[in-house]
């Protein structure tokens, strides 16, 4: 009945012989055979990273501290107040869930893998350059001069390519990443050229969001002490409204002032377009010489800002929802008999092989 | 030589791959480079090959142009909180079409006839642009080869 038994025979082996039988396996889609450490949902349509245990504390402590708010908070505000502020409160809070969701559900912006033909060729050059052969030969870079500037482009050594300038190996997704900013287990997912406005737009909501439910808490309680006086209140919180209550508070104090931070600080990075990884490593920093400058920055920080938020969206590089090609035609057979894409030697070009793959 | 794409794949065995690499020197913006690569020296002229080249450079360029448009794009996006792209297409997207129709004609005017052909870089995650060298396929032992090569590609 399962025809794929022949088609398993004549795969792997160096024999010209096509097998003649139609293959009947179900085409697979690419994510499933994805060479990284994410994990994908709804079939490829969700990517994230693998470990997601924090991105679902996220979730949770975003949807109870706004749980609570509109359930104690706002029948009281909206009726001695306005109604107005459980409606700003709705829209930011929906403008929030919608941006956590697509930075932590896009794809950042992940390289794919060389294809084997790809990476042979690297290494022929590579040879070539260095006049060597054999053992793993020094650290590979090579200098590019981008306005002005050098820069060195390293060698990944697990995606087999030259890492364009900005991009970066993430060690816990095994992806390299387009522009890479950092891995964040607060969304699950690495921040990357794809989904940083997303990002960007998440914690600045965020803090809206937070300062926005500080402020009507500590209003509502002010409001309801004018009664008993302020401190009064306070102390009956934990017995009558338990859910303002001080250690509350407290812990909304401090969250705010961290999420607000943190888009200052990004707000810093955008406008002088660099990335947090950038930062860290002082790539641009005058310490390192006097010439050293950004070479990407745009000159004024509106522009890097327009750029950063309203730039063109490009495309995902690695179709995960594509079927995956059985006849891609070769050059030179794969180094351990595994092809990453499941293309198969479909014509007799073991002839034409160059190289090989050490 | 080949009078068109189905006759190159039929008949023809890969000989080799050459790939154009990207051009850095102007930052991250997607540009190829315009070196004309010795092994396509005795195959193709090198100004269809620099056209080609120049094209979809100037092609990359303008989806990745930061001007009015892309703002009113980015803007109109971020007010509907992103769910615009459910049903409208990005810019980038439109032109990576047009970009996809202007390898296909140039496949069938230029290079297939000359034996070559070129593989769209969005399949090579926008790091190079694969040129495939063929070369005619000798006739001795190898028909049952092709003929089986024809029979399984699903296209």
């Amino acid at each position: 009945m399962r025809e794929c038994e022949y088609s398993q025979i004549s795969t792997r082996s160096s024999t010209p012989m096509e097998t003649p039988y139609k293959k009947r396996t179900p085409k697979k889609r690419k994510w499933e055979t994805f060479p990284g450490r994410n994990k994908f949902y709804c079939d490829g349509r969700i990517m994230m990273a693998k470990q997601t245990g924090v991105f679902y504390l996220t979730l949770v402590l975003i949807l109870v501290t706004c749980g609570l708010f509109f359930t104690f908070d706002c029948p009281y505000l909206a009726l001695h107040l306005t109604p107005v502020i459980p409606v700003i409160g709705g829209v930011l809070f929906l403008f929030v869930l919608g941006t956590l969701l697509r930075t932590s559900f896009s794809d950042p912006g992940v390289l794919p893998r060389a294809t084997p033909d790809e990476a042979a060729d690297l290494e022929r050059q590579i040879d070539v350059a260095n006049g060597s052969t054999g053992y793993r030969p020094p650290p590979r870079t090579k200098e590019v001069v981008i306005n002005g500037q050098t820069v060195k482009l390293k060698y990944c050594f697990t995606c087999k390519i030259f890492r364009p300038p900005r991009a970066s190996h993430c060690s816990l997704c095994d992806n390299c990443v387009e522009r890479f900013d950092h891995h964040c287990p607060w969304v699950g997912n690495c921040v990357g050229r794809r989904n940083y406005r997303f990002f960007y737009m998440f914690i600045l909501s965020l803090s809206f969001l937070t300062i926005f439910i500080f402020a009507f808490v500590i209003t509502h309680i002010i409001l309801r002490s004018h009664r008993n006086g302020f401190l009064t209140a306070l102390k009956d919180s934990p017995a009558r409204y338990p859910f303002t209550a001080q250690p509350w508070l407290v812990v909304c104090f401090f969250s705010v002032w961290s999420i607000v931070g943190l888009s200052g600080f990004h707000t810093y990075l955008i406008s002088s377009n660099q990335t947090t990884n950038e930062d860290i490593k002082g790539s641009w920093s005058s310490k390192r010489g006097k010439d050293n400058y950004n070479p990407y920055s745009y000159g004024n920080i509106f522009t890097n800002c327009c750029a950063a938020l309203c730039g063109p969206l490009p495309p995902s590089l690695i179709d995960r929802r594509g079927f995956i090609e059985s006849d891609a035609p070769q050059l030179a057979p794969p180094a351990n008999g595994i092809t990453m894409y499941g293309a198969t030697q479909s014509q007799q070009s073991h002839m034409v092989s160059l190289y090989t793959v050490s | 030589l080949f009078h068109n794409l189905q006759e190159l794949r039929h008949s023809a065995s890969l000989a080799n791959k050459v790939f154009i690499q990207r051009d850095y020197s102007e930052g991250t913006t997607c540009k190829f480079q315009t070196k004309f690569p010795s092994e396509l020296e005795s195959r193709i002229e090198r100004t269809l090959f620099e056209d080609t080249v120049k094209t979809l450079n100037n092609y990359y360029a303008e989806a990745e142009k930061i001007g009015g448009q892309s703002y009113l794009e980015g803007c109109l996006a971020c007010a509907t909180a992103y769910l615009i792209f459910l049903c409208m297409e990005t810019r980038y997207e439109k032109v990576l079409k047009k970009i996809a129709k202007y390898i296909q004609e140039q496949n069938e005017k230029i290079y297939a006839p000359r034996g070559l052909l070129i593989t769209d870089p969005i399949e090579r995650g926008m790091r190079v642009i694969e040129i495939s060298i063929y070369e005619d396929r000798g006739s001795s032992g190898s028909s049952s080869g092709s003929s089986s090569v024809s029979g399984s590609t699903a296209r």
